[in-house]
């Protein structure tokens, strides 16, 4: 085989990929992106950014208050080690997940497990703790309106990719891949549901179908089960490559933490 | 309902509410959380929002847990909001009502007053938040 496909060759295979693509959706461009939040009601929108209405604002306060608390035999609190919140933690959400020695890669909920156990000798928070969601929601409410900005490195690159190769990977019994909805359809419905971008910006989101907080991990969870898939084990690699490729493909968006989303 | 309500301050709620820090101070932790939003710049007789939220499950009654027990209802039965002891509003919740409940009004200051919110529900749930309202 050539190590130059002929031109010939390269504008029909551009073609059938065009085709293949057409099937998606209307349009053969990429749509530019927008947030979750522009395709709501302005009645949500409001909810999410109006903190006086926004009801992730309670989780908020816990993760101020959890800010300064003492935790575990080493007898410090956040604020020992990194100060002011406000000051320390401004653009710290925007640049997870990333990949932490000895760990490898986490996600900020990972990176504030990993300071509890090494720093202040205090036990992890299981995956959805209401503490855990709180801290996460109040250190990122510090990088809102920044942009998300996934650190460079071929480690983050290959996670990255890894996550871009499950996001077009068909899985369960509707045989649908994320990228067939959220790239190719976003703007439309699915049943009620307006089908957005999924551009994960605002986590931890306050979910009104949850009544409460919850981690990207558990929407892209509700997301498998939607399409009749197993998910993965809580502690699968492919969660975290999924939100790599997540961040990385919502770079320059601005964080929105803490969404709120129907 | 308000109208059927006796508007005197009853034995439970002190005519003299504790004096607390103004509104933005963090509360100190408990169990129990509220969000209370009073604007900033409160001017005599300029009407203004009260923006309230209650950290509270609201748990309907309706559902069961992962392992098909009914999980018992749990919901706020009352709110009211009280001017120096006198009743200004007073709401009924009911199960439909979603969880951590957003309540907003407005009122219309002539001088500074205590505002008084007070929370009630089942399983003997009480929560009272506190503002001194000094409108310019």
């Amino acid at each position: 085989m050539p190590r130059l496909l002929p031109l010939a060759v390269m504008l029909a295979i551009s073609a059938v990929a065009g085709l293949a693509l057409a099937q998606f959706g209307p349009q053969a461009e990429p749509a530019p992106r927008r947030s979750g939040l522009s395709f709501m009601s302005p009645a949500l929108q409001a909810l999410q950014t109006d903190d006086t209405q926004n009801p992730a604002m309670l989780a908020v306060q816990d993760g101020a208050q959890l800010w300064q608390q003492v935790e575990g035999p080493a007898g410090k609190a956040c604020v020992s080690c990194h100060g002011s919140a406000e000051r320390s933690m401004r653009g710290v959400a925007a640049r997870y997940p990333a990949i932490v020695a000895p760990l490898g890669p986490v996600n900020l909920a990972g990176r504030i497990n990993q300071c509890r156990q090494q720093f202040q000798g205090a036990a992890a928070w299981p995956a959805e703790h209401p503490k855990a969601l709180a801290l996460a929601a109040y250190v990122g409410l510090q990088s809102r309106g920044l942009p998300v900005a996934p650190p460079p490195g071929a480690a983050m690159a290959a996670l990255q990719a890894q996550g871009q190769a499950l996001w077009q990977q068909r899985l369960g019994q509707l045989n649908l891949a994320c990228s067939q909805c959220h790239d190719g359809l976003a703007g439309q419905r699915l049943a009620g549901a307006l089908i957005p971008q999924g551009h994960a910006t605002g986590y931890p989101i306050y979910r009104l179908e949850w009544q409460g907080l919850g981690s990207l991990q558990r929407r892209l969870q509700a997301c498998m089960t939607g399409v009749r898939a197993q998910p993965f084990d809580a502690d699968a690699p492919e969660w975290l490559a999924l939100e790599a490729w997540l961040a990385q493909r919502a770079a320059g968006m601005a964080v929105e933490t803490p969404a709120v989303r129907p | 309902m308000a109208d059927q309500r006796d508007t005197s301050t009853p034995s439970n709620v002190p005519t003299t509410a504790p004096t607390t820090a103004p509104t933005g101070a963090t509360p100190a932790p408990s169990k129990v959380r509220a969000l209370v939003f009073v604007p900033p710049d409160l001017r005599r007789g300029v009407p203004a929002q009260v923006r309230t939220t209650l950290g509270h499950p609201m748990e309907s009654g309706q559902r069961r847990d992962a392992m098909g027990q009914a999980v018992p209802q749990d919901i706020v039965r009352e709110f009211e909001a009280r001017f120096d002891g006198q009743l200004l509003l007073a709401v009924s919740l009911y199960p439909a009502i979603s969880a951590n409940p957003y309540l907003a009004f407005w009122l219309q200051l002539d001088g500074p007053a205590t505002l008084t919110l007070d929370w009630r529900g089942d399983h003997g749930f009480a929560h009272r938040e506190t503002r001194q309202l000094v409108p310019v």
